[in-house]
């Protein structure tokens, strides 16, 4: 009984124990233990998941998470119609865009209390009541999304508006000028574009067809605020 | 069953108006011919209102009592109860912006746009472009003034868009607030033809706010003539908006009180108006300079008295234009202070004695 109890609950090792094997280490009185192997010779991979992660490392935990982040920035990139984003949603990916984008546009504290720029707090507030609001309207219009799904495509659009920002502060290193500007000017443009068309090709099927115009305006005013604090940002 | 009961023609008044108007009525006769046996089903999505007692009250006060139950069938902690106020298209939404940027004289925004069906999808969104549009167009003509500058410094002033939202919002949704109480309180005293629902009041006001969108991205042409231009032309859409929307809700009662109303609402929307338009520039104080003087000025930064008159300045260097950096001494404490809008004015001027460091750099400026 020890041995067919114990071989079930530890996947790692990779030999049995061979039968009978403590039965000399027992004493027994007058019983003879009922013994052999409960558990099915090959070991079936299927619920493999349901008990093995928890006891993976933890590498293989955040490299999974990190793997299907990826693959969603992939899917914002080259926006098509496909429902990975809303199938698996997760948010992750927006909270990463969103904290890198906060910390570029915050500025230094040398300054600080005589700026009016946004800070961490602010840009962090924007994003998600933003997101939290979009979805809400989508939702009261007869939108049929679910709340976190919204949430997450709303995110992980972000990410174009964030490698503009990357974009215009290495641009900023160089000298200032009308030259500068118009190089973030357009880079501004063509990802707040970019971020649109993302957001646009994955929620516009879940609203109603006479609604749609009344769904996408408000994301397109979120896109253009923070495009719009990406573009006035001067270090 | 249906098609037999169509072709029967029946003598009653309204049921045979009602029949004609919406063929797709089920119909029931029952024997007495003094009740109406109507037994009509809502309009397509409405509850099923086949209870016996509704086949004995009236037919209008059928129709309304369908229609109103239709309208707010669930209580109020549910989602549903929020959607009713989503119910437009993108079309209606559109009419109803075509509808308060051109006032025609007879006709009645509410009773023609908005009567069956008020919503608060274009009175947020109208609001959040709005409170956007006045932060941005206030940011950006803020730094065309001071293009040339070489000392110009610009900074996004990102407060200005908590405190424009604050004051939009809250005049979006207080002063309709008030308006409705007011109107509720001289109908229990004189009997109006025309009541309006709080949703309907917010609707106009919320649409009568569109105007300002594009007044407020016009802002940005520096030209004192042209923005005053604009601002007329926004009040005056807007205010006649408004004035005639309400002007038959009050036309019974009192003359002067009716004319008291009105003169009040298009009083707090031009109050509204010049706040908003204005009050960007105002808290920036080059632009406010200019606003007053009209003639670009390159003083940069007014200093209040200093109020530690033995301690020294802390930043002898030029200031800076756009954001007033003067520390006044070592304690730290800023100059640049908000003060009331009459000691504002007062202050706005050099105290050269107390700041030596600056006596040279005034021949580089103009004094205001």
């Amino acid at each position: 009984m020890a041995e067919a109890a114990e071989s079930p609950g530890d996947p790692g090792t990779a030999s049995p124990r061979p039968l009978f094997a403590g039965l000399s280490d027992i004493s027994i009185s007058q019983d003879i233990p009922v013994e052999g192997e409960i558990t099915i010779p090959m070991r079936s991979r299927i619920r493999e998941f349901d008990s093995s992660t928890l006891n993976e490392s933890v590498q293989n935990t955040i490299m999974r998470d990190l793997k299907a982040v990826g693959k969603k920035f992939m899917h914002v990139l080259y926006p098509r119609k496909s429902n990975t984003l809303l199938r698996d949603w997760d948010l992750w990916g927006p909270l990463i865009l969103c904290v890198t984008l906060a910390l570029m546009l915050q500025r230094g504290s040398v300054d600080s209390e005589k700026d009016g720029g946004p800070q961490f707090a602010e840009v962090f507030v924007i994003v998600w009541f933003g997101a939290v609001t979009i979805t809400l309207n989508s939702k009261l219009l007869g939108g049929n999304i679910s709340f976190f799904q919204s949430l997450c495509v709303l995110g992980y659009c972000i990410l174009p508006l964030t490698v503009a920002m990357l974009v215009c502060r290495l641009v900023l290193l160089a000298e200032p000028g009308p030259i500068n500007f118009m190089v973030r000017f357009f880079v501004v443009i063509v990802m707040f574009a970019w971020s649109i068309i993302a957001s646009t090709a994955f929620l516009a099927d879940s609203q109603p067809p006479n609604r749609k115009a009344l769904a996408v305006y408000p994301v397109f005013l979120f896109y253009f605020v923070i495009s719009w604090m990406i573009l006035t940002f001067t270090p | 069953m249906a098609a037999v009961d169509d072709l029967r023609f029946e003598e009653f008044g309204d049921a045979a108006a009602s029949l004609a108007a919406n063929p797709d009525t089920t119909t029931i006769s029952i024997e007495d011919p003094g009740d109406t046996p109507k037994h009509q089903p809502g309009p397509p999505g409405g509850s099923g209102r086949e209870e016996d007692d509704e086949l004995l009250g009236n037919d209008d006060s059928d129709k309304t009592e369908l229609l109103a139950g239709q309208k707010k069938s669930s209580p109020f902690w549910t989602f549903e109860y929020y959607q009713t106020f989503f119910d437009v298209d993108t079309y209606q939404v559109f009419d109803r912006i075509k509808g308060s940027l051109l006032p025609v004289p007879g006709k009645n925004f509410v009773r023609l746009y908005v009567r069956s069906n008020p919503d608060l999808y274009g009175p947020f969104w109208i609001c959040a472009t709005l409170v956007f549009a006045i932060a941005i167009s206030g940011n950006l003509s803020n730094f065309l003034i001071h293009l040339g500058e070489k000392t110009y410094h610009y900074v996004p002033e990102f407060r200005k868009v908590s405190i424009a939202a604050t004051v939009v919002y809250a005049y979006a949704w207080l002063v309709p607030l008030a308006l409705w109480g007011f109107l509720m309180w001289r109908n229990s005293k004189v009997m109006n033809i025309v009541s309006y629902s709080f949703l309907e009041i917010v609707c106009v006001y919320g649409y009568s706010l569109f105007i300002y969108i594009p007044t407020a991205i016009l802002w940005i042409i520096p030209q004192k003539a042209v923005r005053w231009i604009l601002v007329m032309i926004a009040l005056g859409v807007s205010g006649s908006v408004l004035a005639m929307t309400f002007w038959p809700a009050v036309r019974e009662d009192n003359r002067r009180i009716a004319l008291a109303t009105i003169v009040t609402i298009v009083l707090l929307h031009m109050l509204l108006s010049v706040g908003c338009l204005t009050g960007p520039e105002l808290t920036s104080m080059p632009t406010f300079l200019y606003f007053i003087h009209g003639m670009p000025t390159t003083v940069g930064c007014q200093a209040v008295p200093c109020p530690h008159p033995r301690s020294e300045p802390v930043n002898p260097g030029l200031p800076r234009s756009g954001t007033c950096e003067l520390n006044c001494c070592s304690t730290g404490q800023p100059m640049k202070q908000f003060l009331s809008l009459p000691t504002f004015l007062m202050h706005q001027r050099w105290t050269i004695s107390q700041h030596p460091q600056l006596l040279q750099t005034k021949q580089l400026q103009q004094p205001s």
